[in-house]
């Protein structure tokens, strides 16, 4: 935390910055950095907290091993995103938002990756699925699954 | 001071075209996110490969652009300076491209594009009819410019506006001459840009701000993205004309955090223009000092509208605040502060070097220049376009789009993202500028087009967006935070089957209190879906409450899914493909679906080949008429 204070100057300006850190550090916002987050900025932890609560990007709860990302923007919805959805939601028994019970999965959902020539588009840890179909869910699931959680 | 940094531009420019001159073989490939999923990078790679292991440096460059707009056919290469236009390139084809095309000068017939009308393979890409009916004056460029070098943009009279600006025009005569081109605000709501300067140049003020709004959050539209990556001077060079004609010293770009690539591509921009003196102390040896930095958002729709953004950059939530005080006098920090999308900025460079004559003679007669849409959906060609104001959606859609996929009927368009409206088939010959969208009931927005076609649900299209506007309300007014969540209850029974007489006068009713009762265009806007599937597909709403039907075939609760017997083949291939074991039968039987069991995932439907199509999907009475027909 030091390390990532030194960068960012004592004023409100750098929370946003700040939390995107700790979230790049952490992979998620853990509680006790809020306080330590307050002290530096000298604004009070309910505020950061709201913040933080405020804006998707950010998670108080740590993520599973992978990131399963459903695009659910309008040309995605009308190429069948919602069927691809369920799909997913069905195969890992989670709704989007949640973590499977052994974290090897983390359901979510983004309102458009802007890449919507190739919708609905599916993202595993960064690779790019484009023209998702329903038989293709396990495949991508498949690749991870016998992997044991980190 | 002057001269030493003119003359190292001049020089630079002059170097690069030199070069250019040489007339090297120079194989671009297309490195927008579109491309990027479907593997560009391997494929760039893979050329580099090949080109080194063929000892072939010294002939053929290998470029990374940014975006050619034409996303369904990625990854694109084009071979210049010839033109020559390979679409869906693999790895795999690399080697036979360089043997054939780089080496003997042969065109490969199987990389072409083929004209689906007229079956015509076509050699360059400005033949493409994708390309052919656009104006890309804010846009070509990028298929010739990587995007991490400066070089390739100056060499293409880059700054050379900025220059001019500098040099030669005071600020009063550079926001004349945006305000002769007549140029709107890109990002929605068409404001004239010319006129917001002059009203933020007058505000007394020592210090003021210049901001670029990157936060492209309308679903389906992807224009701003592709702008910031494949050509982030463009950017860059407007707003740094912008805060010399305001007097502002400190520039923001706000980009969305789903947009990594432009973040990159936009921070590399910013050093490099650093490293010439393009930014920063002194501009060009100038008395001009300006500075941008690059904000990453952290996913809210809300923080689109100027005053969230603002209270996003100074650190806190993105909520919306009254206006007036507009930002123009009152922004960030209670200073002056000028706010334009990407695509306004990306214009200005443009309108110093040629004029504001030239640029208004572009477009319709209160809509100047042209716009960048992004056609997706439904349509066989989907992409970037670029057009010229008033252009018909006939044009765009068919002439360009290339038609609707697998023939299908046309049934509407979706401009507007979620503050926008669905325009039918009867005005598909509507020119198209920021007016006519408005009277139509929708409005131009960032330019998002979603094509949909006959199987489409307009009320699943009104609850999408509902949807949306309701989980991205910030929460701040009654009337939208709760007023989406009542559209959602509504539109959601409606599709659910459940719809109750008086429903379509309740969503009127709420339609107005959110509009009245809202502070920003979120909520402002927010009805306006449902207006408009209302007022031109009255008629798919009654069949869902009345008939409990989805004419369109695709709300979950109002269909079934059935296996015509005289056509099933006894295949095994949706049996084996259902996920919850519904369907029975053997191999050279017919199949059955227990509707029971059946989750309406559809799967069956896919996977059913086209040559059998066995699986129907039926809705009202019939549907009714089926399940006991199939039970008996």
């Amino acid at each position: 935390m030091r390390k990532i204070f030194s960068e960012f100057s004592p004023d409100q300006r750098e929370l946003i910055h700040i939390i995107h850190k700790v979230q790049k550090e952490y992979g998620y916002i853990p509680p006790e950095r809020i306080s330590e987050i307050s002290r530096h900025l000298k604004i009070s932890e309910s505020e950061i907290f709201g913040v933080l609560t405020f804006y998707k990007t950010f998670t108080l709860e740590p993520r599973g091993k992978h990131l399963i990302t459903i695009c659910m923007g309008t040309a995605c919805h009308v190429r069948g995103a919602p069927a691809i959805l369920d799909e997913f939601r069905r195969r890992l028994g989670i709704e989007p938002g949640e973590t499977t019970e052994d974290k090897l999965f983390t359901l979510e959902t983004v309102n458009c990756v802007g890449a919507c020539a190739l919708g609905p588009i599916v993202i595993s840890d960064g690779t790019y699925h484009g023209q998702m179909k329903m038989r293709e869910v396990e495949k991508v699931l498949k690749k991870y699954k016998n992997e044991k959680a980190g | 001071m002057k001269d030493v940094y003119i003359t190292k531009l001049e020089k630079t420019r002059a170097e690069i075209l030199v070069s250019l001159k040489e007339q090297k073989t120079c194989i671009t490939i297309c490195g927008g996110t579109g491309c990027h999923a479907y593997g560009c990078l391997k494929v760039a790679k893979a050329f580099e490969d090949e080109i080194k292991k063929q000892n072939l440096q010294e002939l053929v460059d290998v470029r990374t652009t940014g975006c050619h707009g034409f996303c369904e056919r990625g990854p694109i290469v084009v071979i210049q300076p010839d033109g020559i236009f390979y679409q869906r390139v693999q790895i795999t084809d690399i080697k036979e491209v360089i043997a054939e095309t780089i080496k003997n000068k042969k065109i490969i017939e199987r990389l072409l594009y083929v004209d689906p009308r007229t079956k015509e393979r076509i050699i360059q890409e400005k033949e493409v009819p994708f390309y052919k009916k656009q104006k890309r004056i804010i846009f070509g460029n990028n298929g010739f410019i990587d995007p991490k070098d400066i070089r390739d943009y100056i060499a293409l009279d880059g700054y050379k506006a900025l220059a001019k600006v500098l040099f030669d025009m005071t600020s009063e005569e550079v926001i004349e001459e945006i305000k002769g081109s007549g140029l709107r605000g890109r990002g929605g709501a068409g404001f004239l840009t010319g006129r917001k300067w002059e009203i933020c140049r007058a505000a007394n003020s020592e210090v003021k701000y210049i901001i670029c709004n990157a936060d492209e959050g309308d679903p389906g539209a992807y224009m701003d993205r592709s702008l910031l990556e494949g050509n982030p001077h463009s950017v860059i060079e407007g707003m740094i004309i912008g805060a010399y004609a305001i007097g502002a010293s400190e520039g923001f770009i706000y980009v969305r955090v789903e947009y990594p690539l432009a973040v990159n591509n936009v921070t590399i921009a910013l050093d490099q223009a650093k490293k010439f003196s393009l930014l920063g102390h002194s501009i060009l040896g100038s008395e001009f000092n300006f500075d941008i930095h690059v904000f990453r958002g952290a996913g809210a729709f809300v923080s689109g509208e100027e005053t969230s953004l603002m209270a996003s950059i100074e650190g806190r939530r993105a909520f919306p605040r009254q206006r007036p005080p507009f930002p123009a006098l009152e922004g960030l920090w209670g200073k002056p502060t000028n706010i334009n999308n990407v695509e306004t900025w990306a214009n200005v460079p443009l309108i110093i070097n040629k004029g504001a004559d030239w640029y208004s003679q572009i477009g319709t007669k209160k809509s100047k220049g042209t716009k960048i849409f992004s056609l997706v959906g439904k349509i066989n060609n989907t992409g970037l376009v670029e057009v010229p104001m008033g252009i018909t959606l006939k044009e765009i859609i068919y002439d360009i789009g290339g038609g609707i996929k697998e023939n299908k009927k046309f049934k509407a368009v979706q401009t507007g993202g979620p503050s926008g409206g669905c325009i039918p088939a009867e005005k598909l010959d509507l020119p198209i500028d920021f007016d006519t969208l408005i009277k139509a009931g929708s409005m131009m927005g960032s330019g998002g087009m979603i094509v949909m076609d006959e199987e489409t649900c307009m009320v699943d299209v009104a609850r999408y967006f509902l949807n949306f506007t309701q989980e991205e309300s910030c929460g701040k007014c009654v009337p939208c935070r709760l007023g989406t969540r009542q559209f959602v209850e509504i539109l959601t029974r409606i599709t659910q089957g459940k719809g109750e007489e008086g429903d379509i006068k309740k969503l009127e009713d709420l339609s107005e209190s959110t509009k009245a009762g809202s502070l920003c265009g979120l909520g402002q806007t927010a009805p306006n879906p449902v207006l408009t599937t209302l007022r031109y597909f009255r008629n798919e709403y009654e069949a869902h409450i009345n008939k409990k039907a989805c004419p369109a075939l695709v709300c979950k609760d109002l269909i079934a899914y059935y296996i015509e017997p005289e056509k099933c083949v006894g295949c095994l291939l949706c049996l084996k493909n259902c996920p919850v074991d519904a369907i029975s039968g053997e191999r050279k039987k017919v199949h059955v679906i227990d509707q029971e069991l059946c989750i309406k995932c559809g799967a069956c439907f896919d996977i059913c080949p086209p040559k059998v199509m066995a699986v129907s999907k039926y809705t009202g009475r019939k549907k009714d008429r089926m399940i006991k027909k199939a039970s008996r």
